[in-house]
Formats: C-alpha cells, structure tokens, sequence
C-alpha cells in the first residue's frame, strides 16, 4: 500500500473552509494532551480558553473589542499576501498609527467632537500607510526583502513610541510616568450605551464586506490576485507588480494604523510604553486561519480574540501562564499551514501491486 | 578615555556579535540548501530557556549548551516537518515558528523566572583572563571562540566537502540534485537541524553569558538581524563575519550612549539604531544587486518532484 498525493485542478473549497475549522479542533485536543502532560487540567484549560468566553455573555464585549484590532489588521494584510507580499511589520504600523492619532488629538488639545475625531482616526490611517510605505519603496526601488525591512521598522517604532511618551508627550500630571495624558472625553469615540463596545467595533464588521467587493468584484482586487498567482501571468497580462506592491503595503499599513488609532481612541485613551500588545503579529494568523478571506478574517478573529479573553480568564482560574493562549494561536497556524496541502492535492491510497492480487 | 577603554570596547563588541553570527551562520547553511526559515528569533528563544534550564539542573554550563542547541534543533524540527513534508508556505511556517518559540520559551521560563545562573564566562586562567591586555584573547566565553571556530568550519565544509556540495546542490537546483539519487529532503532535514542548533546557541548567549538569567523575549529581535544578516552578506560566510562585526559594533555604540548619557540624541535613537542601519544596509547590498545572484536559486520554494 502506498500513498499518493494528487495535485487537484481546482483547490478545494470544501477543504478550505474544513480546514480551519479541523485546525481549531485539533489545537484543542492537543492541547489538552500537553496540559495534562505538563501537570495542568488539560480539560478545563481548554475549555476556559476556548469556551468560557463564549458561555459568558458579560465576556462577549471583550472578545468583540479584542476581534476588531485583528480583523481590521488582518483584512490589509490578507490582501498582501494574496500578491505575496509579505508585510510582517503590522505591529508597527499600529504603533505609528496610534502615535499619529495622538498627535493629532495633541493639536487640538482639548478641542474634541465629531470632526476632531475623524482627523485624528486619518491621521492614523494615513501614520500607518506612510510607515508601511517604506518597506514598499525600497522593495520596489532597491529590491530589499519586505520581511526583514517591515519587522526592522517595527522595532524602531518601539523607540519611536518610547522616545514621544517619554519626552516631547509625557503626561506632566503623570508622576514622571512614560505615558501620554488621558485623552478629553470630547476626543475618545463613541461608546454603545452602557457598555464598552466603541464605534471601531462596527467598523471591524463593515470592512470585511468593503474588503469583499474589492478582491472579488474590482479590477484591482483580480490584479492582485493575478500577481499573487504567477509574476509571469501577470505581466503577460500587463499588469504591473511594483504597482501592486505599493498598493498593498499601504493599505496593509493604513489598516493596522487604523485599529491602532482606534485602540486608542476607543480602548485604551492614552499611550504607554506597553502599547503594543502583539495584535499586528496575531494578525497574521487571523489572515491564514481566515484563508485570506475577507469573512473568513471576520470568524478567525473573533475565534482569536476569544483565546486572548479565554487565555486571561485562565490565568485566574486555572493559573496557567497568559503565553499559553499564544502558544494555541501558534499551533492552530502550524495546523492550518500542514493543512494546506488537503486544499491543493488528493490524497490517493494506492493498494500494493501484492495485495491488489496482479 | 584611553587603552583601558577601546579593550573593554572590544570585549564588548565581540559579546554583541557572537549570537548574531552564530544564528547568521545556521541560517546561512538552512539558505544555502534552498530553505528560508525565518523562525530564528523562536528557535533563539527556546535556544536561550532550554540552556538557561539545563545549566540550572546539571550546574554545568557544558551541558547548558548542549541544550540549548537540542532545544533550538528540536524547534526547528517542527518547522521541517510542515516545510518538507507537507510542503506549506514557508515565509508562513517561519513566522508560526517565531510565534511558537516565543509562546513555548515563556511557558518554560515560568519556574525559572527570577532565578539566575554563574555566567559562562572564559575557562582561561585569570592570569590570562582577567590580565590587562591578554584578556583581548583569552577572556571571552568559550561560546565566542566556538563562533568563531564555526566561520572557517562552516566555509570549508561549503566549499570543500563532498556534503557541503550536495547541500548546495541540493539548494542550487533540488530537481537535478533529486534526479541524479541524492536525498533532498534529508539533505534540508540536517540543514535545517543544523540552522536550529547554531540558532539555539547563540540564544543562550543570552541567558547564560550577556545577563545570566531567564526573561521574555530577551533576544530582542537579533533573530531578525541574524536573518538579514545573510542577505547582507550574500550567502558568504567571511561577509557574514564583517556584517556581524559591523553590526556588534552599532548595538554597542547603543549601550555606550545610554551609559555615558549623550543628550544631544535621545537613548531611543541609539536603540533603533541597529535596526534601521539594517535596512540601510540591506538596500545598499540589494540594490547593487550582486546579492540577488548570488542568492540560492531554489531559496524558500518548495521541493515538488514529478515522481
């Protein structure tokens, strides 16, 4: 008996919605394995992790405020690396974009209202774009790796962050704190009526379908498409890949600047030095879980950002440590990567010469 | 200012560059076979726990390394098997890996957090050691000096072995090296075992050397650096040595600017500063374009023989 791998016509469609729904479920087993394993009630790890959030509806706004950062960041994304263009530095351009929200929101200084915080969201927007913008610029012009330029700003966003609430921005009421002072209530956004759930979580919702009509249904999303599938189709077809590159890191980096600037808006008010909390990597599992598909970004992130609330409830319960719930991410993209190869071959088994009786 | 001052600036130079060129020159036998693994920045973190953990247990730091580069081949194992056998996407599979190394060194690190080892440092006699100007040779942790010895290794087994041959084969054109009987999956299985050992030694550098302690994510991003590294010197391990050096040089300009106060430029600056000189760098060295041709023409596609 042997095994075959068939490379099919088409991929599968019903591979590539049942993988990532497989991928989830075996991250769970496993994980209940390797808990007990390591002397921790496996079971009820998981289910505080992967469930509870779920069960309990007065955890639902945060599993919603924690999905909007990493559906909106994994939608640019996603669009990228359907051309192959592989801008890991999202987390950065979130930074940048919250520190341009800011400083917008400084200019103003206490002035607040309608106008104020929708310059100071593009003012996001646009911070991000531009820091993904040079990542784009020396790929496109000197032929430089995306990979390592966009993670190499990332981290010089840090210093970024760590030079302006330390210094130019720091909160004089702040006990010597590094931190920005509290936004005015006239420059926070607006917030569902008892609740916490700010207006950035309806923008999460509606993007996907905006996302959707632009990949599927413009010209420019069949561009991209074509350029991700074979650089020599591409040009055959006269479309051109540099133009593609640009576009996608800068609506990558718009995107990541935009829940940055959300984030701060909506969440967290201020600025300090632990700002940066890992959504602009955890969006790259979004992206893949979500198989690069708009909706698909949707569900991916809101089953994220349940192990991120589910990963913190936890820690109280079961005192497991907050990293296991990035450990979980991480097996869930090793599953749906192993996976991948359902989605593009068959797999065939082919009964020995022997035992087919010949 | 003075004698004393350019030795201790060597010293530290040379403590900088050693994990960088360590994980560079792993990485550099991983690229060379027709791999890009851009976990090392996860396999340096486990690297770092798993050495920083042994040494706790065998209060031998001998065995500490042996761990760590375990530890960093045992990681780099997991992204093989997704790479080589299931043929994923392995710009994603690197980054899973990162991912997971970082998760999985914290969860470890957890009962070793605030605990702290007897540094690694030189096995010379203090005499030789700790002596003004002799120490400029002999006062190093033996991890330095296995760097070091692992440049000339690494260019003769590439350039002169039959295996370093068929390594690069293998990554120059894996059909060919298929068709004509070698393995090119095992060939990529030792490479890349390989990459995650050098990369786990050069973490425990970290823990084990620089700050004889366990903390998260304590390499800082040099995994990132020592990937760029290799780009940066066109898949040439003497290039790999002065980039390492070049670079050990800037994270050490950082440190002395943070202790000797330069106001006139923020701390910050000097802190990002290595990175953003790695962008400088890599547009310089990529425009010029000589480094793409050199680049392993197999580099990070999957290996799909018609058979």
């Amino acid at each position: 008996m042997r095994i075959k791998l068939e490379k099919r016509r088409e991929p599968s469609l019903a591979m590539l919605v049942a993988t990532p729904i497989a991928s989830v479920i075996l991250t769970m087993l496993i994980g209940i394995v390797v808990f007990d394993l390591l002397g921790i009630k496996g079971f009820k790890a998981v289910v505080d992790i992967f469930l509870s959030p779920l069960l309990a509806s007065y955890k639902w706004q945060d599993v919603a405020l924690k999905a909007a950062p990493l559906i909106i960041i994994a939608l640019g994304l996603s669009m990228g690396n359907r051309a192959q263009v592989w801008n890991i530095g999202a987390e950065g351009q979130y930074v940048i974009g919250a520190l341009c929200s800011a400083g917008m929101g400084i200019a103003f200084g206490q002035t607040g209202g309608f106008l104020v915080v929708l310059l100071m969201i593009a003012a996001g927007i646009v911070g991000g774009g531009l820091w993904a913008a040079v990542p784009a610029w020396l790929r496109t012009k000197y032929n430089v790796n995306e990979i390592l330029s966009s993670l190499m700003l990332t981290y010089v966003s840090f210093q970024v962050l760590g030079y302006l609430v330390g210094g130019p921005w720091k909160d004089p009421n702040g006990r010597n704190f590094p931190a920005t002072a509290p936004l005015a209530d006239a420059q926070t956004l607006p917030v569902w009526p008892e609740s916490t759930v700010h207006l950035g979580v309806l923008v999460a919702l509606i993007l996907p379908i905006v996302f959707w009509v632009i990949m599927a249904r413009s010209e420019f999303g069949y561009q991209v498409r074509v350029v991700g599938s074979s650089a020599t189709a591409a040009r055959h077809g006269g479309f051109d890949s540099k133009r593609t590159i640009w576009a996608t890191m800068i609506i990558g980096g718009a995107m990541a600047g935009l829940a940055g600037g959300l984030e701060f808006l909506g969440v967290l008010h201020k600025i300090d030095l632990g700002f940066a909390s890992g959504y602009g990597f955890t969006a790259i599992i979004v992206a893949f879980l979500g198989r690069l598909n708009p909706f698909g970004c949707l569900i991916a992130g809101i089953v994220l950002a349940v192990t991120y609330v589910g990963g913190q409830m936890a820690q109280t319960s079961v005192h497991i440590p907050n990293s296991t719930a990035g450990i979980f991410q991480a097996m869930m993209l090793f599953f749906i990567l192993a996976s991948d190869i359902l989605v593009r071959y068959r797999i065939r088994v082919i009964p020995s010469a022997k035992a087919a009786g010949v | 200012m003075g004698i004393d001052f350019i030795i201790a600036a060597i010293i530290t130079v040379v403590g900088l560059t050693t994990p960088i060129l360590l994980a560079g020159l792993g990485e550099l036998v991983v690229e060379k076979s027709g791999v890009l693994n851009l976990g090392v920045e996860g396999m340096m973190l486990v690297g770092a726990i798993s050495g920083f953990a042994v040494t706790v247990y065998t209060f031998n730091p001998w065995f500490g390394v042996l761990g760590a580069a375990a530890g960093g081949a045992l990681a780099s194992l997991l992204f093989a098997v997704l790479v080589l056998q299931l043929n994923s996407n392995q710009v994603a599979t690197g980054l899973a890996l990162t991912i997971f190394g970082t998760g999985i060194s914290s969860l470890m690190g957890l009962s070793f957090t605030g605990r702290i080892v007897v540094p690694f440092l030189s096995v010379f006699p203090e005499s030789l050691a700790k002596h003004e100007y002799l120490q400029l040779i002999f006062g190093y942790s033996p991890i330095v000096y296995f760097a070091l010895i692992m440049v000339p290794l690494t260019t003769w087994f590439l350039k002169s072995t039959r295996a370093g041959l068929i390594l690069r084969a293998v990554g120059e054109n894996d059909l060919s090296a298929h068709s004509i009987g070698y393995s090119v999956i095992k060939v990529r299985y030792a490479a890349i075992a390989f990459g995650g050992a050098m990369a786990g030694i050069g973490g425990c550098y970290f823990s084990m050397v620089i700050t004889p302690m366990w903390a998260e994510k304590m390499t800082a991003g040099r995994g990132w650096i020592a990937l760029a590294l290799v780009v940066f010197a066109g898949w040439r391990t003497g290039r790999l040595l002065a980039g390492a050096y070049f670079f050990g040089i800037l994270m050490a300009l950082e440190l002395y600017a943070k202790a000797s106060g330069f106001s006139f430029l923020p701390s910050q600056f000097w802190a990002a500063m290595p990175y953003a000189m790695t962008v400088v760098a890599l547009s310089f060295i990529s425009s010029r374009g000589t480094a793409g041709a050199n680049a392993p023409a197999c580099l990070g596609k999957p290996f799909l023989p018609s058979t």
